[in-house]
């Protein structure tokens, strides 16, 4: 087991090293970098005072001196400067991580909080109209772009309220906070709730048809307790797996909410800081990206074995 | 107990339709959800074919005599804030829609087939290499890859497809290659060997063919994903550029601000995203249950 953890380890930093150099490739084989766009919006250019700014943000300097800069500053962490904000990368994006954070959790609260309980009901009610209902419905919750979801909602809110929930860092009531961040965590929540519920469905299905199964119902225990004390409670494997990934990939359909509901988190200041080239917030953000999804796969899969005693690594 | 009637069970199992015009209907009563999806499919597809014959107006002229206009007679759909007809727009976007779609998948699952075949199949150092690029590649989300790669190629329809085309890789490679790791063990490839068949010949004759029925089940899946994507870097104003009509990148023009004053620009493009990746969506999982028994559930 302790090797085990060790090879895992490795193999992550073996990751993060080969998307740092990706990320780094790609942002730089970018046709035109900050210093064309400020001076495209200025009209006449100097070509004097491009090359000083150039010089000044470390762009002229050969691309390796760049990356080893960069990687120097992480392991320090000095995360550079914004070229928009001119303040330092780390204090631009730390104090938007707790809300993402706070949006992404309770996404998933809201994904198992639904997911679960609808998909064991599907399974167990396999073949009937409800059944077919809760997988149309599903189904369809894979197809909403949840960018359109966010719409459709701020569109209803403007319909019922005549108002649209604009956000505040801080919210006065109780009804304030959950306009703010329970709304537009349901409308990303709701693709892997969608997910949650149809990986419970096939694995609870899987597990119905057992053994143990037609022991417990032989020896008199009743449908509640088979279904959740027996057979969920050996069909959540595969559900926490897919949680678990679906925790570190919220992150597409946050990116996508934020700027619908024009909520100041890490998603939407991505997209910003690729709008406007921002290299050093683009790369940053992109490798916290990385480390959160490579440790949340990491932590699924030592949870696994806690959970599952079956389940040993490495022997 | 009763007697089992065999002639209705073998009826209903679908014994006596085994080929032709019978197997269809069997398949069709046996799998009602995914033939809707395949009607779907098909509408969506013929759409996009005969887009100029649908089309009402020319979907990029502008009409600022008619702006923000609500649906009526002359346009079905309303039109946008430069007058163009909605209608026109959304019948062109599919076109758009279905080339991203099918470009990047078919251009995803080729390179990722090769690499996993050649990674199951040579196994050694070629698996190590390609296996640590596949960690990496899964390492980022879908649309943040995807983000990261139009930003760094420039907004095209090519490049769209490309970019959405490159984190499906190692989906498709790791089911590849699973595939293959089980299939070199078989009686029929040490056959293939035995009578001194070339490695190549035999990844391709032998363990290729026998892979296609998941790799269809994943490619089916991942084309409405593939959708979804392209709506969401258009809709951020990163995927295909102006003026031409894509599904996502007209919700972003009509956004949050016409919420209020012209619901239609915001409810009609999200129908056709939603329909168009529901279609493939239903059509999906009935393939996955014929194709892929193992994993019906």
């Amino acid at each position: 087991m302790f090797a085990y953890i060790v090879r895992r380890l490795a193999l992550m930093l073996v990751t993060l090293v080969g998307i740092s150099i990706i990320i780094f490739v790609l942002l730089r084989i970018v046709p035109g970098n900050i210093v064309d766009i400020l001076f495209d919006a200025a009209g006449f250019v100097d070509p004097a005072d491009k090359a000083n700014l150039e010089k000044e943000l470390g762009l002229s300097q050969p691309i390796i001196v760049q990356y080893l800069q960069w990687i120097g500053g992480l392991l320090h962490g000095d995360l550079g400067y914004s070229y928009v904000s001119e303040k330092p990368a780390l204090q631009e994006i730390l104090p938007r991580i707790p809300i993402t954070a706070r949006l992404a959790g309770l996404a998933l609260l809201f994904s198992a909080s639904i997911g679960i309980p609808l998909g064991v009901i599907s399974a167990v009610h396999q073949g009937t109209r409800l059944d077919y209902v809760l997988r149309v419905v599903s189904l369809s919750g894979l197809s909403l772009p949840s960018f359109w979801l966010g719409l459709l909602i701020l569109m209803a809110s403007v319909s019922l309220f005549g108002t649209m929930p604009i956000f505040n860092p801080n919210p006065q009531t109780w009804a304030e906070a959950f306009a703010i961040y329970a709304v537009p965590a349901a409308a990303v929540g709701f693709r892997s709730a969608a997910l949650t519920m149809r990986i419970t469905r096939s694995s609870m299905l899987e597990i119905l048809r057992q053994d143990f199964i037609r022991t417990a119902r032989a020896k008199g225990a009743s449908e509640r307790s088979v279904n959740y004390r027996h057979a969920l409670k050996n069909a959540i494997l595969p559900v926490i797996t897919v949680i678990g990934i679906e925790a570190a990939f919220l992150i597409g359909g946050l990116i996508v909410t934020e700027t619908v509901f024009n909520i100041p988190g890490v998603a939407r200041f991505l997209v910003e800081a690729i709008r406007w080239r921002d290299y050093p917030i683009v790369q940053n953000l992109v490798m916290f990206i990385a480390v959160v999804v490579v440790v949340t796969n990491f932590t699924v899969d030592m949870l696994y074995a806690a959970i599952d005693p079956r389940i040993r690594y490495g022997d | 107990m009763s007697a089992i009637n065999y002639d209705s069970e073998l009826k209903r199992a679908g014994a006596n339709a085994t080929r032709g015009w019978r197997r269809l209907t069997f398949l069709a009563q046996r799998y009602v959800l995914g033939t809707i999806g395949l009607f779907i499919m098909v509408i969506f597809v013929w759409t996009a074919l005969s887009a100029d014959l649908i089309a009402r107006f020319d979907p990029l002229s502008v009409d600022s005599a008619h702006r923000l206009a609500s649906p009526d007679a002359r346009h079905w759909l309303g039109t946008d804030s430069f007058g163009r007809d909605v209608w026109s727009r959304i019948v062109h976007g599919a076109r758009i829609s279905l080339a991203v779609g099918i470009g990047s998948t078919a251009l995803g699952a080729s390179i990722g087939v090769l690499i996993g075949l050649a990674s199951g199949y040579l196994s050694g150092w070629v698996d190590l290499v390609f296996q640590r690029i596949t960690d990496i590649l899964q390492a980022l989300p879908l649309l943040v890859l995807a983000l990261v790669m139009t930003a760094a190629l420039g907004p095209s329809l090519p490049n769209v497809i490309i970019a959405i085309a490159i984190p499906l890789i190692p989906t498709v490679s790791r089911v590849i290659r699973a595939n293959t790791l089980a299939l070199r063990e078989l009686p029929f490839v040490e056959a293939a060997k035995s009578i001194g068949m070339s490695e190549s010949r035999i990844a391709f004759r032998h363990v290729l063919p026998n892979t296609l029925a998941p790799l269809i089940v994943l490619a089916t899946a991942q084309l409405g994903s593939t959708i979804l994507t392209e709506a969401s870097l258009s809709f951020l104003g990163l995927g295909i550029p102006e003026p031409y009509p894509s599904w996502g990148r007209m919700l972003s023009e009509s956004a949050a601000e016409y919420v209020r004053t012209a619901p239609w620009l915001v409810i009609f493009p999200g129908v056709a995203i939603s329909l168009a990746v529901f279609g493939t969506n239903l059509f999906g999982d009935a393939l996955r249950d014929i194709l892929d028994p193992r994993q019906r559930g």
